[in-house]
């Protein structure tokens, strides 16, 4: 087949991406060194870790707020909306051909086309990072930065300690989805192809 | 003699299981009581409330009337503040069940008082609380050692004595009571901020002007944070196994600056702040509450074990599925 090449990812997509990988990487290094902080093995230097998390932290709400409105005003959103549809049973298809039909180069069910960039697992996954992880991380980093706005206690529980508990447990599943996100990545045609995409701007398909 | 030994059935074996739990969850859930008997009883009338009205009706207030013998008219005068004592307070406190006279000279049941006996000697708390088996759980004399090895020992400054922290007329056991960790902290580092936040006081020992306690501890994120959730006897003393409240002051050099000594997991808080509150919390609310129930987060030193090992295990997942894949793409 021949090469072709789609224009997907937008500029502001594209810096968007670009930083928010940037900063999602130093806070979960900050954050993990924080979180398992240990006087004999210091990883980063507590106080530099927090200072470092806590700027990350706000960019990374900045962050957001910028990719939030952009993608509702601009066709970026579709991809989303319309990834969503039908997830269900497009998911299970999906499945299907990851176990059966691809071992056998068989064609993906959804090709990646200008209306469709994402195959309904990415819409998914993609959807619940970027509308409930990272909403929850960003709230629950905020109101740690502020703990005299968190309620006291939460139906006998100490507020504090369930927002930070949230924080941590969400950041982690970030960093699993990360370590996922990253390696999808390199099963394009060549393991560089995807890396060059989401930089070009330029989605390769054959 | 034949002997039968019961045999040991199924049903037995889970008779044994069923009770071994009982004992188990029974143990768990055990209050264990951390609280002795009340030393002082707090809830009965003052032993010398009476008598101590006398003195009450002049230290208990603001203002105070008396007779000008040479006039012969009642004059109305404004107390010394420092003299003022209030009587809600004072009962409150260990010493509720003290008549006046017995720690200051029974002359000043005489007013005017006499001049001369403001230079009596007070008592100090070894006087009336060493040596006694009676207060023996609160380690005054272990308290008087470390107060003499600490900065603030009368070697380094000589008008410093226990009153310059507890007030008699008003002390509260704090640590032993059923107050919150909060309040502890609250209480204990008001304690320190009598004279480190007032230069008043502070000036009645030093010559120097003290920087706002804000500005000396600049170097911690989120100043107020720190100062409501630990005492600053935290990083200001030596942790005492032995001792709810160290009295060691160490010289300001010798605080600790460094995060981690707090934020891991050999936080020094458990031996000293959290000690007190994970028994507390263990008393009140059994076993497993105290550890979900957790009132602080101290990042590095609250670690889930539970929550470790399930991500680590998400993670290990994920990692071996990655490698099987990466395996099946070269295969291929
Ligand atoms: C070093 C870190 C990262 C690398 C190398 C990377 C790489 C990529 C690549 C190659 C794509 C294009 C492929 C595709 O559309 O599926 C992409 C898209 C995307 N990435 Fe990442 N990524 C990184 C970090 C992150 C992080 C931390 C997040 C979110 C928390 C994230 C969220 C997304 C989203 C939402 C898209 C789809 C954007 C769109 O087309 O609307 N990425 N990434």
């Amino acid at each position: 087949m021949a090469e072709e090449k789609i224009y997907l990812y937008p500029v502001w997509l594209r810096i968007w991406h670009g930083i928010n990988a940037l900063l999602i990487i130093f806070l979960i290094a900050t954050g993990i060194s924080m979180q398992y902080a240990n006087p004999e093995y210091p990883f980063i230097r507590f106080d530099l870790a927090v200072s470092i998390h806590n700027i990350c932290g706000v960019l990374l709400a900045i962050n957001y707020v910028i990719f939030l409105p952009s993608n509702l005003a601009t066709s970026n959103r579709r991809y989303y909306v319309d990834g969503l549809k039908n997830i269900g049973p497009r998911m299970m298809r999906m499945m299907r051909y990851y176990l059966t039909e691809q071992p056998k180069k068989k064609p993906s069910p959804f090709p990646v086309t200008k209306e469709n960039k994402f195959n309904p697992l990415q819409a998914m996954t993609y959807s619940i990072v970027m509308v409930i992880f990272l909403p929850l991380v960003i709230t629950t980093g905020l109101a740690l930065l502020f703990p005299e706005t968190i309620a006291k206690e939460v139906f006998g529980y100490s507020g504090l300690f369930l927002t930070a508990l949230l924080h941590s447990a969400i950041g982690f599943l970030i960093s699993i989805f990360l370590i996922v996100h990253i390696y999808v990545c390199t099963t394009g045609k060549k393991i560089t192809d995807n890396f060059k995409g989401i930089i070009t701007g330029y989605h390769t398909n054959h | 003699m034949e002997c039968h030994l019961p045999e040991i059935t199924h049903n037995s074996h889970m008779k044994i299981y069923i009770g071994g739990l009982m004992v188990i969850t029974l143990t768990l859930f055990f209050n264990f009581p951390i609280h002795s008997q009340e030393v002082v009883i707090m809830d009965n009338e003052p032993a010398y409330f009476e008598d101590n009205k006398h003195c009450f009706q002049c230290h208990g207030q603001r203002f105070y009337t008396y007779e000008n013998e040479f006039t012969g008219r009642i004059e109305r005068k404004a107390m010394n503040p420092n003299l003022i004592y209030d009587a809600d307070e004072f009962y409150s406190g260990v010493h509720r069940h003290f008549s006046c006279t017995d720690c200051h000279s029974p002359d000043y049941e005489i007013y005017p008082h006499d001049t001369e006996l403001r230079f009596e000697e007070m008592f100090s708390c070894l006087d009336c609380h060493g040596g006694d088996p009676t207060w023996k759980r609160y380690n005054f004399e272990l308290i008087d050692d470390e107060f003499h090895k600490s900065i603030h020992s009368p070697d380094h400054i000589e008008a410093f004595n226990c009153w310059s922290c507890h007030d008699p007329h008003s002390y509260r056991l704090k640590t032993r009571s059923n107050f919150s960790t909060r309040e502890i902290v609250t209480y204990h580092n008001n304690t320190c901020k009598t004279c480190h936040d007032n230069p008043d006081r502070f000036q009645l020992i030093s010559e120097e002007l003290k920087p706002s306690l804000e500005q000396i501890h600049d170097f911690l994120p989120n100043f107020n944070l720190h100062f409501n959730a630990v005492r600053c006897i935290e990083c200001h003393t030596e942790p005492e196994e032995t001792m709810w409240v160290a009295h060691n002051i160490l010289p300001k050099e010798m605080a600790v600056r460094n995060c981690v000594e707090c934020h891991s997991t050999n936080s020094r808080l458990m031996s000293s702040l959290y000690k007190y509150q994970s028994l507390e919390n263990r008393r009140e609310r059994g076993f497993f509450n105290a550890i979900i129930l957790n009132d602080a987060y101290v990042i590095g030193a609250n670690r889930n074990h539970f929550l470790n090992v399930a991500s680590l295990v998400i993670l290990g997942l994920v990692l071996l599925a990655m490698i099987g894949h990466i395996i099946l793409r070269i295969i291929k």
